[in-house]
């Protein structure tokens, strides 16, 4: 199976007493909370945990947009992977993703990735979020009622610039464009994996199934609660008449390894209470603009509240915000490195998920617990989990890189080499 | 309340719901938020003294299933509009419009002159101070919502409340689809570009203003009042909010009737 490592990047200083003086942390979070000069501190830390995922043997590393959000303080995921694809050499570069309606043209998203798939040798796995509606709606402004029509006609458009040889016009419903030629080409033919993260709705399911794309499900809720939506999927794959390759999923879990489970409570618990206390401190007023959720879809819900009822009837409804509850709910798999391999190849096998995306930095984790935690679970969980489903499925949705010899790799010593190159 | 007969007329091969009730000149009702599910007290105001005809606009209960996907651009929403004032008999009568449904009735008065006769603007949304906007009725939690289009929830709730006969999931999915019909027109400041075409309405027009309106900033009214070319009437309802039709249903019709009834159709006060 794939391991792959994922950063939100969230900002690490918000107040003790956030929740209770904030309405929400995402549209319209305090903005004199945010100092540039300790965001300064953040960005370098989180590029360098980045780097050093990929350091450890991470298969990839992942990084996010987010607009307007205290947890995610990556508007602009493309300039942090360019970063990572001169100063990583093997990793796959997972931009998870663009969020395709937001960008006018579109094109820009298609010339970006290109971009980033020609400066890594071809490591680029390219996202494609429709984008939460405090990101979309809220933050940018975009009328929820033809988002979708927008994010599919922007997808249609990338993906032929991606693989049309020569100028031709586009003639959308929202974009128009007498010439579209896009220079550069992506490396990868005839063109990187696309990848879907998305909620649980049926539609995108289908969508993906028909496209040949990756389902990735980002919870922040763990594979306990992932799990009913995951079965969902493999239900709707199985009708569609898909083979159950666990790579045509993903899935985002936290995880905090120590030498000892309570060692793993006792340096995880501030982070991750940190994560739900704080960072997912959502206003409600943000979650749901009319036409953001299909008709469809709200038409499924209310037809399985009977379903939704009894769940709620025997768990918690609201988001658990103390440790005992996180860990318990499944939120945050924490142990040793041998109850996590566990717990994971269980969550895995369970939901049959092929690509993990793992969160070893969470919350306001400081980088050496970050390092750590990355290194540990490098050094003691990978190998415990790296050959899971590999006896019998194949990643079609892989990179396909230039080979290793092939690719350039950026001089550490640049000045140094110059400076010899002109004596 | 007076009865009403209920009829559809077909656009572009949808359906659109129309009530007709009373007797005697004819007026065109446009709703406002959430179109209309049920008759109203307001409308059976109007219909003691007039001919009341009130069109389902698009995605708005009655009006014509998903039409509203349909629609992009100020001009396809206008195009409908007018299709649904004809198809209904409208061309020509007086119009009024409440909230959203004042924004498209000015439209067309601003367009089309011979369309509209007299107009009626209850609680007018489409312009904007410059950034000075709409407030945020898709930013706010179901009460607060209420409290932003109503000084008197209950009779709004009472109006939403579901008939025992009626499908819960039609019911329910009637009312979201409104809310997305309308957050398609006014998403996201509630701006539909009515300042650059309002100087255009020359016929005799009344404004009608809940005082409690939380909805539209009170820097905006000006911009109604003086923006049409021809004479403009202006009243205020004491004790109602936005959608003033629901909180004083009976003073709001009397309003409009009494200006209707006046010399060129002004108000007397």
């Amino acid at each position: 199976m794939k391991l792959m490592w994922f950063h939100l990047m969230p900002y690490t200083e918000l107040p003790d007493d956030f929740r209770e003086r904030n309405p929400g942390v995402w549209v319209n979070i305090d903005s004199h909370l945010f100092d540039p000069r300790r965001a300064h501190v953040m960005y370098n830390d989180f590029m360098d945990e980045l780097e050093h995922a990929a350091a450890c043997g991470f298969d990839a590393i992942c990084v996010n947009e987010h607009h307007a959000n205290g947890y995610g303080l990556m508007p602009s995921p493309n300039l942090i992977a360019s970063s990572l694809a001169r100063r990583t050499s093997d990793a796959m570069i997972c931009v998870m993703g663009n969020s395709l309606a937001l960008y006018n043209p579109p094109l820009r998203v298609a010339e970006e990735m290109a971009m980033i798939d020609c400066i890594s040798g071809g490591r680029l796995i390219a996202g494609f979020p429709v984008g939460t509606p405090m990101d979309t709606c809220y933050a940018y402004g975009q009328n929820p009622s033809m988002l979708r029509d927008r994010y599919y006609e922007a997808h249609d458009l990338v993906k032929k610039a991606w693989t049309e040889r020569g100028v031709f016009a586009f003639n959308g419903r929202y974009t128009k464009l007498r010439y579209v030629n896009i220079w550069p080409h992506t490396l990868q033919k005839p063109h990187p994996p696309i990848w879907i993260p998305g909620g649980g709705s049926v539609e995108t399911w289908q969508w993906c199934a028909e496209m040949d794309y990756v389902y990735c499900y980002l919870s922040y809720f763990g594979y306990k609660i992932g799990l009913s939506t995951m079965r969902g999927f493999w239900k709707e794959m199985d009708r569609l008449g898909k083979e159950p390759n666990p790579y045509r999923a993903g899935f985002l879990q936290f995880v905090g390894v120590a030498e000892t489970r309570e060692e793993a409570i006792r340096l995880y618990s501030e982070p991750a209470e940190y994560f739900y206390g704080r960072c997912l401190h959502l206003d409600p007023r943000f979650v749901q603009p009319p036409g953001y959720t299909t008709e469809a879809t709200i038409r499924a819900r209310v037809e399985g509240q009977v379903a939704a009822a009894a769940r709620k009837a025997t768990t918690r409804a609201r988001t658990a915000t103390v440790m005992r509850d996180i860990v318990d709910q499944g939120y945050v798999i924490v142990g040793s490195p041998d109850e996590v391999a566990e717990q994971l190849r269980h969550a895995a096998t369970e939901m049959n998920v092929g690509h993990l995306m793992l969160l070893c930095q969470f919350g306001n984790m400081s980088r050496e617990l970050t390092a750590y935690n990355t290194r540990m679970f490098a050094t003691e969980v990978m190998p415990q989990l790296a050959d899971l489903f590999d006896d019998r499925w194949e990643d079609h949705w892989w990179p396909s890189p230039m080979p290793a010899e092939e690719r350039v790799v950026p001089d550490s010593n640049l000045a140094g080499t110059l400076a010899e190159a002109a004596e | 309340m007076k009865r009403h007969a209920e009829r559809a007329v077909m656009i572009g091969g949808a359906p659109y719901r129309v009530w007709t009730a009373g007797d005697g000149p004819v007026l065109g009702v446009l709703a406002g938020f959430g179109g209309l599910l049920q008759w109203t007290p307001f409308l059976a105001g109007l219909a003691e003294h007039r001919t009341v005809i009130v069109p389902s606009l698009p995605g708005f209960p009655g009006g014509g299933g998903r039409a509203h996907v349909e629609l992009d651009t100020q001009l396809d929403w206008l195009l409908r509009v007018r299709d649904l004032l004809e198809a209904s008999g409208l061309a020509g009568a007086d119009l009024a419009g409440i909230s959203l449904g004042a924004a498209f009735a000015a439209d067309v008065a601003a367009v089309w002159p011979d369309m509209v006769r007299r107009l009626v603007m209850v609680s007018p949304v489409g312009m904007t101070d410059g950034d000075a906007v709409m407030a945020d009725y898709w930013g706010a939690t179901p009460s607060e919502q209420r409290a932003l289009i109503c000084r008197h929830p209950e009779a709004l709730e009472e109006h939403r409340r579901m008939p025992e006969d009626a499908d819960e999931l039609e019911w329910d999915i009637a009312q979201i689809r409104a809310n997305e019909a309308a957050a398609r027109l006014l998403w996201p400041t509630g701006d539909t570009g009515l300042a650059g075409r309002i100087g255009r309405i020359s016929c005799s027009t009344l404004i009608v203003w809940g005082e409690e309106d939380r909805l539209v900033p009170a820097c905006h009214r000006p911009l109604y009042r003086n923006g049409p070319s021809g004479q403009v009437a202006e009243a205020v309802i004491a004790g109602a909010g936005h959608h003033a039709e629901f909180d004083c249903p009976g003073d709001v019709a009397a309003t409009i009737v009494e200006f209707l009834e006046g010399p060129q159709g002004v108000a007397p006060r």
